[in-house]
């Protein structure tokens, strides 16, 4: 790297940049906890906030809060600096954090008064009411911020840390602050869950059955306040809502058991967390904040596409594999009405251009019929269908007679129009609304006999 | 009692005593106020004047013997509980503060989908029931509230047969206990076969009595203005019901 051209970035050499960065063994070091013990205990301690935050912002995400809390935390900032400069006044140098985050927890809350306010006394709406409380603390606070800059007051500079977090710099004393909020918004939570889960599904029916909901509703926007608080110095104001509802959303995709959802919610902002505040120790110039919403919303994306019930893939392997089992349905059906064991290439060529199949797609119906056992290749003249098959066609030329006849004699619809809507209907009937058409059919007199398999 | 939203009254000078041990239905166009109604008797929208009574004592003091079936459409269904974990709600005055759902209680709770024929649909997540499962659900998390007075804002909205039958069934089987129920009905059809007083609402009690008496062509012409087509088919099924009763 010593020949690297004198290019200059703010005086900085590139290869001088390019050395800032950490050697595999202190990475090493680091992710095992062995960088020492204030390193340690940064670690320890955003990773425990990580798990309180994911914890919590489950409750926030089921109260339909999420934005909420992203106005709560922009509007800390205007009370941190006040927080400073009243201690200044009062003749204590530098920052206590105990201090600054009393000052943020009251205009945060005062944040969460104005929009509640907006919303009582005005026809707004909340997203409009939270995007000018937000923008309007947030503002607020960045003025007060480059006053005390200007003045360059003692101990200023930390104050930075608050917008975009710096996990690393943090001193032990304010770490343990950070850890104990952290475990006791964990702890309340799950000492409240399951009023929290009552409020959170059905506030009147909580109202009617002599909840104080009011109160309940308090209690979880105060832990959410709390953790919001806690997180600042580490992760930043700007993005610890991300460590709210990020790890929240991504658990909703695993499961629908509350427990589960708040577990796996926990363990995405523990390990966001973690990782965020080892990616800080290494590279204390990079923001914490930053990179813990880079982690939680890989493992949300990953939760997205790959949850195995409620994914993208998941979803679209199911709907793929409907469309190839009504397809198959339809040759099936085919063979049955035209009375035939071999589907010629050129039956098949007609069905495909008259569903608008693609030639892929063509392969995969005639690929999947062979695979589940359906029917067998008989190389160029088409498909040889085996006796399961034969039943499958049977039973869903059945199905398409019982539901048109269903919809002929009770829902008035003509003869004529009856084959559009039968189309979908035949191949999803279950066995007991099949029994359940017979019953109706029958008490019209209309019987439709079991369909008779061609005999191979 | 008047009730207001945004300084709007929506229900004028509402007097109304409830008969004990009747099924009651309350019956009145769109935008009539029936939901209204309830909502206002449960403290859930303030009341503009007037005050409401259970037994003589205020609501407060005596909101453990009410029990409330919401409207099925104002909570988010998918969310992350079972049939079983909403009717226990319906146990968690009992449970107390802080306390787990104990074996006793998810007993009772499953006895009470029993009475709705649910007991199968226990372990399902409840986005992936029927509408009228989901109604059924509501019914049995009432019924464990174990009340006196119950009040169900559209219950039969949108359900399928069974479910309708299963809400008759357990209706009458609450009257039988010695209970009472305030319902808020749509179908003026069935109004004389369910129930037996009727309150027709129409922003004020048109009438309100037992079904044989107020249940009218003429009131419900009153309540429903000249815009009721069903009125004549009702009032023949009242007339039919009458004949029976």
């Amino acid at each position: 790297m010593g020949a690297a051209p004198p290019s200059t970035l703010r005086g900085r050499s590139i290869a001088a940049i390019s050395e800032d960065w950490p050697s595999a063994y202190q990475v090493v070091d680091t992710l095992t906890f062995q960088a020492g013990f204030n390193t340690n205990m940064v670690i320890a301690g955003t990773t425990l906030l990580g798990f309180a935050a994911g914890v919590i912002g489950v409750f926030a995400l089921l109260r339909k809060r999420s934005l909420m809390t992203d106005a709560l935390s922009h509007a800390t900032l205007p009370g941190i600096v006040l927080a400073f400069l009243a201690a200044g006044w009062f003749g204590y140098q530098g920052r206590s954090l105990p201090i600054l985050l009393l000052g943020g927890t009251v205009t945060g809350v005062i944040g969460i008064v104005c929009i509640q306010a907006i919303l009582r006394h005005s026809r707004l709406r909340e997203d409009a009411a939270i995007g000018i409380v937000l923008s309007v603390f947030f503002g607020a606070g960045i003025v007060g911020l480059s006053y005390i800059q200007a003045n360059a007051a003692a101990g200023s500079a930390g104050l930075n840390t608050f917008i975009y977090g710096q996990a690393a710099t943090m001193q032990p004393s304010d770490v343990a602050l950070m850890g104990s909020i952290a475990l006791a918004a964990i702890l309340a939570t799950l000492f409240f869950i399951k009023e929290f889960a009552l409020v959170c599904f059905n506030d009147a029916f909580a109202q009617v059955d002599g909840w104080p909901v009011n109160t309940i509703d308090l209690i979880m926007m105060g832990l959410v306040v709390l953790v919001t608080v806690a997180g600042l110095q580490a992760v930043g104001l700007i993005l610890v809502v991300a460590m709210l509802i990020i790890p929240a959303v991504s658990a909703r995709f695993w499961t629908d058991r509350l427990w589960v959802l708040v577990l796996i919610a926990g363990v995405i902002g523990a390990f966001g967390g973690y990782l965020g505040s080892v990616v800080s120790a290494l590279l204390p110039r990079k923001p914490a904040g930053a990179v813990i919403v880079i982690c939680t919303g890989a493992m949300f994306a990953v939760s997205m596409l790959a949850a195995p019930s409620r994914g993208v893939i998941a979803l679209a392997l199911r709907r793929a594999h409907l469309r190839l089992r009504i397809a198959s349905d339809h040759l099936l059906e085919l063979a049955h009405d035209s009375g035939k064991v071999l589907l010629h290439r050129e039956d098949i060529d007609r069905l495909s251009t008259l569903r608008g199949w693609s030639p892929l797609f063509r392969m995969l119906v005639t690929f999947s019929m062979q695979q589940r056992g359906l029917a067998q290749s008989d190389g160029n003249r088409g498909l040889t269908l085996a006796p399961t098959g034969l039943q499958r066609g049977a039973r869903v030329a059945r199905n398409h007679a019982l539901w048109s006849q269903y919809l002929i004699s009770y829902a008035d619809i003509a003869p004529n129009h009856v084959d559009y809507s039968v189309d979908h209907v035949e191949h999803v009937l279950s066995d007991d609304l099949v029994r359940e058409l017979e019953q109706h059919l029958a008490k019209r007199g209309i019987a439709i006999p079991a369909g008779e398999t061609v005999s191979a | 009692m008047t009730v207001a939203y945004q300084r709007k009254p929506v229900l004028w000078d509402v007097d109304y005593d409830a008969p004990p041990n009747r099924l009651v239905a309350i019956v009145g166009p769109n935008g009539a106020g029936k939901s209204t109604l309830i909502k206002a008797c449960l403290g859930l929208v303030p009341r503009a004047s007037g005050q409401v009574e259970f037994w003589g004592q205020s609501y407060r003091n005596s909101r453990a013997r009410v029990g409330y079936v919401p409207q099925r459409e104002s909570v988010d269904w998918d969310f992350p509980v079972s049939a079983l974990d909403v009717v226990c709600m319906g146990r968690y005055r009992r449970i107390g503060w802080f306390r787990p759902v104990t074996g006793t209680h998810k007993a009772a709770a499953l006895a009470c989908m029993d009475r709705v024929s649910m007991r199968d649909y226990a372990g399902r997540q409840i986005s992936q029931l029927s509408g009228g499962q989901q109604q059924r659900v509501f019914l049995a998390r009432a019924l464990a509230q174990e009340a006196d007075l119950y009040f169900m804002d559209e219950p039969f909205a949108g359900v399928d047969a069974a479910t309708e039958r299963a809400i008759v069934d357990v209706l009458r089987e609450l009257k039988s206990a010695g209970k009472t129920v305030m319902v808020v009905h749509h179908d003026l059809q069935t109004v004389p076969e369910y129930f037996d007083d009727v309150i027709l609402l129409n922003m004020r009690i048109v009438a309100a009595g037992p079904v044989r008496d107020v249940f009218t062509k003429d009131n419900l012409h009153k309540t429903y203005g000249g815009r009721l087509t069903l009125l004549s088919e009702a009032s023949d099924a009242v007339a039919r019901a009458a004949g029976e009763l």
